[in-house]
């Protein structure tokens, strides 16, 4: 009878651990590009978090494929927030995308973590008291690459960008900080992989230099196209062109390309030279930006978890604008339109052996914030 | 200048063409002899341009590659053609457009499975890197000069086996009467797999050629499928010729009207507004194209009136 007792009031205990234990439990739903062009996007943006939150117990997550659809990460993001039941969504790589799902999310209650898309429209009026970005407000990295035309004497830049929110973001980023004029303004298609047509334009153009934000693909056709072309004027462009899941696919075209980033692999803290060397002995392959925003996003998860509940979505929220986690990129802190403010850095393409890799050669600005914190009513 | 150009744009137009004729060619074929739909078309595209990566990466030769790409296209060809195809022609187009996408499913998850997500590369060899400068000062790409040749080269070569030879006859034979050619002897199941074979070859030409200006990966083959369809609407179905006009003026009307239509609207709005108004109508127009082609002659421009 008392041994009876005994383990009935061990279950009791057990059970009543399991439940205090799951208040400390959250579900992550991750809607991500895995299948079709730009996939490889997604995949470093799931390999770099699943890193960050492997071991973490409390931790589950559900990973689906949008396919680059916004009809189909709707519909998604409907099904895991109404039966999975998920706590944060987070994984969308594209911003028409983003407009399509956060918005509704963050108006269930829900948190969204952006480790990647941050189109303006979510930064300025849209922004949302449980939508943060960890990445970058979109115009961020085509701000340094306007900054950095400026202090490399380029007057007269040629701008091109697909016809997205995230292409608009960019060539207004570019504009905001460069002080020359424009040699020519294009929006291409988005997912276009022939620039035959756009290159006669620069060619005719009499531009000293070309600025592109032309993502996964779309940016391996442009350079390798564009080295046939026998133009010889430099390129700047932000890291998405230049990043190291595509440079092995641009090749030689790519060397010695200036490109704007808030991370890269040499950047000396311990964060970092951990994450980097983990995930090269988790995947076999260097990151990417991707890779370190996904990972970064789940660090940011991590430490708003071990302080507050996520039930208690007041304390879990301002546990989240702490951002009290070490980042890959150093410093990091949240402005408050809950984007990132950090340093953004200005990479060269190199060949460190075999293989092509980005080197920081200067911090192209400093401490950034982004344009749209005034319109932002939170 | 302008006129530089405008000649340099509509050379541009017309290797866009070139392009989109070797896809839709065996396309075309495909649904004139066999009466099939084959959504998985693009597919092909996408397998020549794997085995041309992956040959030139072995071999070091880009030559090598493209035969490859050829041989790889035609082999997955025959063998989808065999085991797949084969079961499918007698039943209505809606089976066949099931199936073929299921096909594009695998064979895309199958590629992903073994070669990854990540692009793979293919670099052109150097005797046609660079520019050439053509007559009137035109700086143009020699590579894209190249494209344009062979274009033209198989564009002729299937006018001669179409026309010229025994197996031209059989063909256009069985785009007449099916039942006909096979009553009178022809083994019609093998004169399906040659023609489908081809069909393959020529998209996996297309994809290892075009790959080695833009990237190499899964989903490559979609895209393109849908103007090839657009192309052989406009043509007519199952008219070799007919794919050619059509892919020439889908080629010269989509790249003539991304870059002047913003120029165009740039006399009456603010740039970037032309800019981003113009690039939108002008992915519009060869759409519109099509539209008006089908109001003129229902059958497309080359087709056999039902």
């Amino acid at each position: 009878m008392n041994k009876l007792t005994m383990i009935f009031g061990a279950f009791l205990l057990m059970f009543s651990a399991s439940v205090n234990a799951d208040g400390h439990k959250v579900k992550v739903g991750m809607i991500t590009t895995l299948s079709g062009g730009g996939s490889g996007l997604g995949i470093d943006v799931r390999d770099g978090f699943m890193l960050a939150v492997k071991n973490n117990k409390n931790i589950s997550v559900i990973i689906k494929d949008d396919q680059r659809k916004p009809d189909i990460a709707v519909q998604i993001a409907d099904k895991m927030i109404q039966s999975d039941k998920v706590d944060v969504l987070t994984g969308i790589i594209w911003s028409n995308l983003a407009m399509a799902v956060v918005p509704a999310t963050v108006n269930q209650g829900k948190f969204y973590l952006s480790p990647n898309a941050g189109p303006s429209a979510l930064a300025g009026k849209g922004c949302h008291k449980n939508y943060f970005n960890v990445a970058w407000q979109n115009d961020n990295l085509h701000e340094a690459a306007g900054g950095y035309a400026n202090s490399a004497g380029f007057k007269k830049s040629f701008i091109l960008a697909p016809n997205y929110p995230a292409g608009k973001d960019a060539l207004t980023g570019y504009k905001r900080f460069f002080k020359g004029e424009l040699a020519g303004e294009i929006y291409t298609k988005l997912g276009q992989k022939d620039y035959a047509a756009e290159i006669a334009q620069i060619r005719a153009s009499g531009a000293d230099s070309i600025f592109f934000f032309l993502p996964g693909g779309m940016g391996i056709g442009f350079m390798k196209q564009f080295s046939q072309s026998g133009i010889k004027i430099p390129v700047v462009g932000p890291a998405f062109s230049f990043d190291q899941g595509i440079l092995k696919a641009v090749g030689n075209a790519a060397l010695g390309v200036k490109n704007t980033s808030q991370w890269s692999k040499d950047i000396k803290n311990k964060a970092n030279q951990k994450f980097v060397a983990d995930f090269k002995s988790a995947y076999g392959r260097l990151p990417s930006l991707y890779a370190s925003q996904g990972y970064d996003t789940g660090k940011l998860l991590i430490s708003a978890m071990s302080k507050a509940k996520i039930k208690d979505t007041d304390r879990f929220r301002n546990e989240l604008r702490k951002a009290d986690f070490s980042s890959t990129r150093g410093k990091f802190k949240f402005s408050k339109n809950h984007h990132p403010i950090q340093d953004i850095y200005v990479r060269e393409v190199i060949k460190e052996g075999k293989i092509l890799t980005n080197k920081i050669i200067s911090v192209g600005l400093k401490d950034h914030s982004n344009v749209y914190v005034s319109e932002c009513k939170m | 200048m302008a006129l530089i150009l405008f000649i340099e744009q509509l050379l541009n137009g017309i290797q866009f063409g070139i392009m989109l004729f070797l896809i839709s060619a065996g396309l075309t074929l495909i649904f004139g002899v066999m009466g099939l739909i084959n959504l998985a078309h693009g597919s092909f595209y996408m397998i020549g341009a794997f085995a041309a990566s992956i040959v030139a990466g072995l071999t070091g030769s880009f030559w090598i590659a493209l035969a490859a790409s050829l041989c790889a296209a035609a082999i997955a060809g025959v063998l989808i053609e065999v085991l797949i195809i084969k079961h499918l022609y007698k039943r209505d187009h809606l089976d066949q457009v099931l199936a073929t996408f299921a096909l594009i499913l695998l064979l895309s998850e199958g590629v992903r499975w073994l070669f990854g997500a990540f692009p793979l590369y293919l670099n052109i060899p150097s005797s046609l890197d660079g520019s050439i400068l053509l007559p009137f000062n035109i700086m143009y790409s020699k590579y894209r000069m190249f494209i344009i040749l062979i274009g033209i080269l198989i564009a002729l070569g299937l006018y001669f086996l179409i026309s010229k030879t025994r197996l031209g006859i059989r063909i256009r034979a069985g785009q007449n009467d099916r039942e006909m050619i096979s009553a009178l002897g022809v083994d019609i199941s093998k004169l399906y797999t040659i023609v489908f074979a081809i069909g393959a070859a020529l998209a996996g030409l297309a994809g290892a050629m075009i790959g080695a200006i833009q990237s190499i990966e899964v989903g490559m083959g979609e895209p393109v499928l849908i103007l090839a369809f657009v192309v052989i609407v406009i043509g007519g179905i199952g008219s070799i010729k007919g794919a050619f006009i059509g892919s020439i003026l889908v080629g010269v009307t989509d790249t003539i009207g991304r870059v002047f239509l913003p120029n165009f609207l740039n006399y009456f709005m603010e740039s970037s507004n032309a800019s981003s108004l113009g690039s939108s109508i002008g992915s519009m127009l060869i759409y519109i194209l099509m539209a008006s082609v089908l109001l003129l002659k229902p059958s497309g421009l080359f087709g056999k009136s039902e």
